[in-house]
């Protein structure tokens, strides 16, 4: 038998998560769950690892500061130390204290977009990506939990899984 | 999870499911605007061509056509700018910091708050470009190279403080806002009739498609954003504050600016927010998801700010009178501006800032729309009456007695200002027409923690209950798609 992908579909996210389980209690992997909001809990039922973005985020602020620290070190030290009033800028040590706030706000710039950009790659999302929930419902009151079955064995199982914890359809996709 | 006390007023009203909420917040994009909606779009258009045209004017002729002078060299203009930043300020307060302080109020006006704040900042960012006089050489801001040596920045300048700080604070809030929508978009798009519709929502939904990574994804990064976006707001207008307080002027030259700027800030936003869901929920039809309850938390939250302003007031009159010094007998919290040529000005932001928001304290009042819709009002003019106080009215009378003069905004400054303020509702009518003003998706997470859901929660099944003969049959249908 070729590999058949069961879509069950929960009107509910406690349903869903209670279908979640009983699959993962049988030994199946879940391969996808579309869902309206986020439902607290699932990714650790499914086994998803905790997402390392904020770890991204983090090195997108150590990087924009240190650009930043050398950006202001180079124009306003190195380059051209500029004599206002009789207070020439010849040494950073002296000047650090009126770089912070730009600084800040050049690590804050650097860590969000970063974070939002790396966000969006990873998901894949920009305009002209279509969309890829086969059940249109899932955007709005419904939960569409996908398994994989590779036998008649397993392919009986995760449907009696589903329909079990009250899934509102059951459908079997051939892959 | 975290749920609702029982004796707590429920934050929606109505029997609402999941499904019944995403009826309710696709409604008003699906549906036709209504003859006010024109009505107001079409005064907000002429108010925005009018300040184009008053741009074009002062570009052309040069900011000579402005009443400022030697003396009062900043006027309308940077009254203006301090305003409409100070107005974005409560956008970020409701989605990032109560965000992070788990307010679940916020979830029903954090869309329209954040895009008020975007919508702000744009209208902010006129002022300095157009006081440059030369506004196509306005990318000397940035640290470019340049022919002049290169001649850079000076990065000890709060004023260049302020560019870094305004273009972080506008580019970082499109995108928590964006991020939040996508899910939203997402919903519309998947249930357009219309084949325009369709389209247009996939453009700007990116693709999204709500699987469970993308979700747990999109959490973390909601949250981190709003810890980064936290500290931001707080930079923004603390900078914006040591635009005058780093200036050697007498009223200026002041320790508390930044605090004192920051709770303005979120006094005038938290106003601005209200005149707009006030309005937003009765003509979106939204009255059960931005409820009274919400109207009132809001209130305390403006009377508490109010407060810390009344006090930074009170804390500014003290010290200038305490201090002995003649200079500083003339700032703009001071007995001789209160009976000089601008005591009209100091009057109108006690009375509006000061007086009138005391009414606050009674409870009738925080829950009464009229009364909070015409405070709110009341509240913006009296913020605008500070910047303008804090600005003019700490120059008229300079160190040098035959400095002295008075100023009145030509029609230019007047123009642009309203100009700026038919921008601003231009924007927010299309995004109450286009975009989902609620965000829906974060709602829903919490509608079984208060609301009708909560306290009368549907039975719950267990496995056990479908074990029985016959539920298949009954409640699932068992197909084959190919």
């Amino acid at each position: 038998m070729s590999t058949v992908y069961v879509h069950a579909l929960y009107d509910d996210d406690d349903k869903l998560i209670t279908g979640a389980k009983k699959v993962r209690s049988l030994g199946y992997g879940i391969k996808e769950v579309f869902s309206p909001f986020p439902v607290h809990g699932i990714d650790k039922i499914m086994g998803l690892n905790r997402t390392r973005i904020s770890i991204c985020c983090f090195i997108y602020g150590v990087t924009g500061f240190s650009l930043a620290f050398w950006m202001i070190w180079y124009m306003l030290i190195h380059d051209w130390p500029v004599d206002i009033g009789g207070k020439p800028n010849y040494t950073w040590y002296h000047n650090i204290p009126s770089w912070i706030p730009v600084l800040f706000e050049s690590t804050v710039f650097c860590s969000a977009h970063g974070m939002a950009i790396t966000f969006l790659l990873r998901s894949w999302l920009f305009p002209g990506v279509s969309p890829k929930n086969p059940d249109p419902r899932t955007t709005d009151d419904h939960f569409l939990m996908i398994t994989t079955a590779h036998s008649d064995q397993e392919l009986s199982d995760l449907m009696n899984a589903a329909n079990s914890t009250g899934a509102v359809e059951v459908k079997k996709v051939n892959g | 999870m975290h749920q609702d006390s029982i004796i707590r007023e429920p934050l929606l009203l109505g029997k609402k499911t999941y499904h019944q909420v995403t009826e309710d917040v696709a409604r008003p994009v699906e549906g036709k605007a209504n003859k006010y909606w024109w009505a107001l779009f079409f005064l907000a258009i002429i108010a925005w061509l009018w300040g184009i045209g008053c741009m074009a004017y002062t570009v052309g002729r040069g900011i000579g056509v402005w009443n400022l002078n030697r003396t009062i060299d900043w006027g309308w203009d940077i009254t203006n700018f301090v305003w409409w930043i100070g107005i974005g300020h409560a956008g970020t307060l409701i989605s990032a910091v109560l965000c992070l302080f788990r307010q679940r109020w916020r979830l029903t006006i954090n869309r329209s708050a954040e895009a008020m704040t975007i919508f702000a900042v744009m209208c902010a960012a006129i002022f300095p470009v157009l006081h440059m006089g030369r506004p196509w050489l306005a990318y000397f801001v940035f640290p470019l190279p340049n022919q002049f040596g290169s001649l850079w920045v000076n990065f000890n300048s709060p004023l260049l403080w302020d560019v870094f700080a305004i273009s972080t604070y506008f580019t970082v809030s499109i995108v928590f806002w964006y991020l939040g929508l996508i899910p939203d978009f997402a919903m519309i798009r998947d249930r357009a009739k219309t084949k325009s519709r369709k389209i247009l929502y996939t453009l700007f939904s990116f693709g999204w498609s709500g699987r469970a990574k993308d979700w747990q994804r999109f959490e973390e990064v909601t949250l981190v954003l709003a810890g980064i976006a936290t500290p931001l707001v707080f930079s923004v207008h603390s900078i914006v504050s040591s635009d005058f307080a780093t200036g050697v002027v007498r009223g200026w030259h002041s320790t508390v600016y930044p605090p004192y700027f920051v709770a303005g800030a979120i006094f005038s936003g938290m106003a601005m927010v209200l005149t707009l869901v006030i309005v937003g929920r009765k003509v979106l039809d939204l009255e059960e998801y931005i409820t009274i309850q919400h109207i009132e938390t809001m209130n305390k939250v403006m009377l508490t700010m109010g407060s810390v302003v009344g006090i930074a007031y009170f804390a500014e009159f003290f010290q200038a009178w305490y201090s002995g010094d003649p200079n500083e007998s003339f700032i703009y919290l001071s007995w001789n501006n209160a009976k000089g040529v601008y005591g009209w000005a100091f009057w109108s932001l006690i009375i509006c800032n000061n007086i009138i928001p005391q009414i606050l304290w009674l409870k009738k009042a925080r829950r009464n729309l009229y009364i909070t819709f015409i405070l709110s009002i009341v509240i913006n003019i009296g913020m605008w009456f500070e910047r303008f106080d804090i600005i003019v009215t700490d120059l008229y009378r300079d160190y040098l007695p035959s400095d002295w003069t008075y100023y009145s905004p030509s029609w230019v400054e007047v123009g642009i200002f309203v100009g700026t303020i038919g921008m601003f509702f231009t924007f927010f009518l299309l995004f109450a027409r286009w975009f989902p003003f609620i965000a829906q998706a974060e709602l829903k997470t919490t509608l079984k923690s208060t609301g009708d859901l909560f306290h009368n929660p549907p039975r719950h099944p267990k496995s056990s209950d479908f074990e029985s003969d016959g539920f298949h049959a009954e409640h699932a249908s068992i197909e084959t798609v190919h």
